[in-house]
This record gives structure tokens, sequence and C-alpha cells, in this order.
């Protein structure tokens, strides 16, 4: 059963330059208990689509479109009908615990506001709620560390709380947007294997953002491909990883070094993102495309089915992706040098400056890791 | 071969004063760097790996003079560039550049990319005519894949895989013998990640430049490294060639490092067993005595809190007493370990 249904769910931010068509059309359906990974750059629109359905936009953001869950309408819902929703039905967290967590309370005063908040508990069964979903997240010595200030633990043990607090309410959805990135790698694997334990002993349903392909193999059952703010190929994991049919999809794949594999020279894609303000016409992956043909920079190619439970948005033929019988072979190693293709792109910085306020936590591989 | 750089017991040491402790307390060393030996040949790629806190950018910071250090670190000519003022240093700079994690930070918001990329060249070769300044930063451009015409923008007119383009042009323009690599790609979007990883390497081939590449990342820098160095709390736990260190790492850390690597294809990453590591990294304040590693370590023994290891061996070597592959047996008891 569909527990969350998106239908053609756009969001627009209105900024001094442009409007910034930050998603646009996506239709996804995540059931019960599912894993659905969500997979793109800085920029391509996978954090805004979670803000979207959790009515969390910048004030200049506006989204149209349908968002249901479990059968009620909550895209643009008053904040009343929302605040009944958020953490009780959905949960989110976030790349950085450190912001997320109020810095001036102990862990158990925030942890126990959710519980006085929306199941009406006293504060001592409150806390002592807490304490039992901190075990739950396996932080030793829960019952003493309740005490503690968020900086007094370290950033694997604050991502522990957060995903504790989530997990409060036993919610339906939770919706982790990057929740590792932060990380060490010993660390996120921990963090994700915590995930998938917590997901099977609740019962709940997942959508996992995130830029790292590694992750989603990992532990997703989908995945979309998110690129310039559409979704651009979608499907159970295992095919996908092994036949992507999306050119961007397999250009990702050919991107990243694996550790496990000897690697000849990287398949880098050339060029930049798009300028979601001032994106290029038709399919905004074709300036970068290698299977770029007429009709791609004036018509942008709709998601369709083209197998069981598979769709993708490209005007190249399945079986050219997959032989690999490319149009162009762009010099991996130099960028596309065309800055006046689009003009006014001279700076290709995925969105405006202060186009999506408050966003810039999110969506973005690790800054600021040592 | 002499080697470019011989570094020997590099330590860097930072007065701290303890969370709580009074302001008139005497502050505690913390060994960010606690005796590391390694050396770098020429025309090779040298990676450091490591968690958050393990040392290796402050190891990057000294081997340039950025924060003081002890020991020695050996030029190929002889030179100790640690025993150097600031002064003399200079002489050395030119040999040996930089290029920092985030590429917007590191380049002055108020100058021109042209002016960028000659500062170094203004610097140390103060001969030069102005054209030929700016003739050389045009070419620089053009090999490191910017558009020449593009001279005289800004750095916030350019992406952040642009932008880190003209750090390593700017890095590359006094014809340095070493770069030294600092996260140049972790503030990257995979896309891009991979043309600067590309540029990297084919301009340490047409140069024959030596890199020090320091990552958290382990897939990219096996990609791009012929020697790894492995840290933990500022100590060398093992130092082999790429191929070895991934195909037989010998150090317990080593391997859980490797387990946890996330790899994108279904199959392997649901199949593969991840080694855990139990608690946190120890305070750098108050590391363990003996083996660094060994509170951690799925195979610590009373020996390994009595001594410290010895980093041994030729050209794989390892600073452990027990080192070899962990057995099913280990992994298993350092798994109860974790879910207990």
């Amino acid at each position: 059963m569909a527990l969350l249904t998106l239908t053609d769910l756009s969001v627009r931010f209105a900024t001094n330059d442009a409007e910034v068509r930050a998603v646009t059309d996506v239709n996804l359906t995540v059931n019960a208990g599912d894993t659905l990974g969500i997979v793109g750059e800085s920029g391509s629109g996978k954090s805004q689509l979670s803000f979207a359905i959790m009515g969390l936009l910048a004030r200049n953001g506006r989204a149209s479109g349908s968002v249901m869950f479990d059968g009620q309408q909550i895209l643009n819902a008053p904040v009343k009908v929302l605040n009944r929703i958020r953490a009780e039905q959905i949960a989110m967290i976030f790349q950085d615990p450190m912001t997320s967590l109020n810095p001036y309370m102990r862990v158990a005063d925030q942890m126990a506001e959710v519980l006085t908040l929306h199941k009406g508990m006293g504060k001592r069964e409150a806390v002592a709620e807490s304490v039992r979903m901190l075990d739950a997240v396996k932080i030793p010595d829960a019952k003493s560390r309740i005490r503690l200030y968020p900086h007094e633990f370290s950033g694997g043990m604050r991502q522990r709380v957060m995903i504790a607090m989530a997990l409060l309410c036993r919610p339906k959805l939770l919706i982790a947007d990057e929740p590792t990135t932060a990380l060490d790698v010993t660390v996120q694997a921990q963090i994700m294997a915590l995930l998938s334990d917590l997901q099977r002993d609740f019962g709940m349903a997942m959508i996992l953002i995130t830029h790292d392909l590694g992750v989603v193999a990992g532990s997703c059952e989908r995945v979309a491909v998110m690129y310039g703010g559409r979704i651009r190929e979608t499907g159970p994991v295992r095919p996908i990883f092994a036949e992507a049919t999306h050119p961007y999809t397999q250009g990702l794949l050919d991107a990243i070094p694996r550790v496990d594999q000897e690697d000849e020279e990287l398949r880098a894609i050339p060029g930049q993102p798009p300028n979601m303000s001032n994106p290029p016409p038709g399919c905004a992956f074709q300036p970068r495309c290698p299977y770029a043909r007429e009709g791609c920079d004036s018509i942008d190619p709709p998601l369709e089915i083209f197998a069981p439970d598979r769709a993708r948005a490209c005007h190249a033929p399945v079986a050219e992706v997959l032989a690999r019988r490319t149009t162009r072979h762009p010099d991996t190693d130099q960028p596309a040098a065309h800055p006046a293709a689009h003009p006014g792109a001279v700076a290709d910085s995925a969105i405006p400056r202060g186009a999506v306020a408050g966003a810039g936590a999110a969506g973005t591989p690790t800054e600021g890791q040592p | 071969m002499t080697p470019l750089l011989d570094v020997r017991d590099l330590r860097v040491t930072f007065p701290i004063r303890p969370e709580g402790a009074m302001p008139w307390a005497k502050p505690l060393p913390l060994q960010a760097v606690a005796g590391v030996d390694f050396t770098l040949n020429p025309g090779e790629t040298l990676g450091v790996v490591g968690e958050s806190g393990c040392g290796k950018s402050t190891l990057a910071r000294a081997l340039i003079g950025l924060v003081p250090a002890a020991g020695q670190a050996r030029w190929s000519d002889g030179q100790d560039l640690l025993a150097l003022s600031a002064r003399q240093m200079m002489k050395y700079r030119q040999d040996i550049q930089m290029v920092f994690q985030d590429p917007l930070a590191s380049l002055n918001p108020r100058m021109t990319v042209g002016q960028i990329i000659a500062e170094p060249l203004t610097t140390h070769r103060p001969d030069l005519s102005r054209a030929e300044v700016k003739e050389r930063a045009r070419a620089m451009m053009d090999k490191v894949g910017l558009l020449p015409n593009q001279i005289n923008r800004y750095p916030h007119e350019f992406s952040g895989g642009q932008c880190q383009r003209i750090g390593i042009a700017r890095a590359l323009i006094v014809e340095p013998k070493l770069i030294i690599c600092d996260e140049p790609v972790s503030a990257l979007d995979v896309s891009i990640q991979a043309q600067v990883i590309n540029l990297l390497i084919r301009l340490q081939r047409d140069l024959g430049l030596s890199l020090v590449f320091i990552a958290h990342d382990l897939s990219v820098v096996k990609h791009i490294s012929d020697r790894i160095m492995v840290l933990y709390l500022g100590k060398v736990m093992e130092i082999a060639s790429s191929d070895d260190l991934y195909a037989a790492p010998q150090h317990p850390y080593t391997q859980a490092l490797l387990s946890a690597v996330p790899v994108p294809d279904p199959t392997v990453e649901t199949a593969k067993t991840i080694v855990p590591l139990a608690g946190d990294l120890p305070s750098p304040l108050n590391p363990p005595s003996g083996c660094v590693f060994r509170t951690r370590c799925p195979r610590a023994q009373a020996r390994c809190a009595a001594e410290v290891p010895v980093l041994q061996g030729m050209d794989h070597q390892t600073a452990c007493h027990f080192p070899g592959p962990l057995t099913e047996a280990e992994i298993a008891h350092a798994r109860r370990r974790e879910a207990a």
C-alpha cells in the first residue's frame, strides 16, 4: 500500500535574479516499510523535495502538485495539520546534528519536549521513554548521558541522539537527509547499520537522501536519481546499478573510484551542473550528455516506464545507452568550454546565492571535514 | 634513488587547556602528529588516510611550515626543512606548494584569477617581466582546463570545480617538485570530483611531480596513490603500496577502515562483512599507553598496552604486535562486542 504518493510535485523559489526551478514534476511512491534512496548532486533538488513534503520550504519557496500521505493531502496544509503529522507520522533527520539540536538544552529536555507536546506525556514518563529510545540507538550508559548537552557527544553519538529523537513518536516514515555525510566511514557504517535495524524493528519506511551511491547500494531497495530538479531514472537498486539506462546515472557510476576494484582512468562527466535559475533548454543534462541527439535541446523528456517497475527520462534508446554507443566523445578531463551557451550563466553555481535560505547545510558533500 | 623528502620522527604538539580548566591552569600538550616517519620519492604519490582528528591535515601543514613541528624533514639536497627560518624556507617554498580543501575560501575574493595564479610567480620570480608573468598565467590556465580569456574574472564567478582548478594552477605556476593536496576534492560533487582527480593525475605524469594526497575518501586515495599511509591518533599504523594495502591489509585498523567503505554495487555492498570498531576515538590529550589503537582493536592483548609497536617491514610496513588478516572468529568477536 502506498504510504506516500507525490504527484507532479514542483518547487519554485522567487529570487531577485530569477525564478529558480528547484524541483519539477516529481512523481514518486513510497510503500509502507520501503527504503527509497534519492541520489543527486548539490542543487539537484533532492533536499528541497523533502522540505516540500515536510512543509519546511524557505519563505520564498512555493510548492505545487500533490503530496498524499496515508490518504491525506499534506502539501501546503495548514501548520496545525502539519504539526500533527510532522514528528508523529513523518520524522526527519538532517546532515549536521549539531545545528539541528538545541545547544542550550540538555538532551533529556529536548527529547522529552517531543513526547509532552505530541503524546501529552508527563515529564518523568517522557524522560524514561527517551532513555529507552537512546538505548535502542545503542548509546552506552543512556541513563546518565541523557543529562548531557549536545556538544558533549561525539559526532556519531550526536547523530544517534537525532535518530532517537526522530523515532520517539514511532513515525511511519523517516526522511534522512544526508545522515552520514559529515561522519567518518567507520561511524557511517555504524549509523547505516543502526538505521536499517531500527527500520526493521519499527517497521517504518525510509527516504534516504544522499549523494553517495555506495550508501544507497548498501541500504536501499529502490532508488530515484535526480538531476536538474527532475527524476531521471528510478527503479529497484540492483538493476539500476548493474545496468543504468540513463546517461547521467551511467556517468555517475563511471565517475566514482571503487575501493574493491582496479579502475583505470575515471570517466568524468564533462561540464558543470545546470544553473536552475537559467536551465539549459530541453533536457537539463543534454549539455553534458554523450548520447545527446536532435530534440534533446528542445524537448525535456518525460519520465516513462520502459520495463516493469523501471522508468527513465531520456530520448536516447535504452539499447544505445546500455551498449555505450555514444554520439560524441567529450574530452573527459576538460570542462565543457561553453560558458556563453546560456547567456547569464557565467557563474555556474547551481543555485544563486540566497535562493534557498536555510538549505545551505543540506545536500552538499562533506565540507569542513578535516 | 634519493628520496625527494625523508621525514623522520615528525611531531606537532599543540598546547591545549582542557575543557573546564581554569584560565591560569598550565596547558597540556596535545600531540596531533606523534612521530611520523616516511619517505617520498620523486614522481610518487603518497596518499594519507585516516579519520577526523588523526592528524593528517596537521601533517600537511607541518611539512610546508604552516605549523611549528619537531623532528626532521630532509629535502633531496640534504637540507632539513624543519630547521630553517621563515626567510631561509622561502627558497624551498617554490618547490613545495599546497592545494587546499575549500576551493572558494582559499582564493582571495578581491583578486582576479590572473592575479591569484600569478601571485606566487611575482613573489618567487621577481625577475620576470609583467608580460611574461601574464603569459605564463594564461598558459597555466589552459593547462588546468580553464579558459585563458577568463583571466580577468573573480573567483565568485566560477563553480567549485573551476575554483579548485584555479587553486591547482596557482600551486603549479612556480614549477614545484612537490604538491601537498589537503582534501582537494572532498568539497566537490561526484561528477566534478572525477574531473579534478583526472586533472591531478595527468599533470603529475606530465610534469613528474610528487604528490602528498590527503583525503578521508579511501576510494579516491586508492585511485590516485602509489603508496598509502594510514594514520590513527597522530601515528602511522601502516604504509604500503596502494595495491598491497587494499589487497592484503595487515593492521587491524586498516582492515576495519577498508571494510567500512561503501561500494557502489548492491551485490558486493550487501554481502560484505564490516569489522566494527569498539567505542569512540580516545582523546588525543590522553592517548592509550602502548599501541594507541588497542582500546578499539579486536585483537588487543596485554602486550599491546605495555609496548609501543614500531613500524616494521621493508616495503609493506606495519606498526602492530600481531599483524595479519583478521580471522572470522575475531570479526565475530568484534561484532558481539559491538552489539553488547
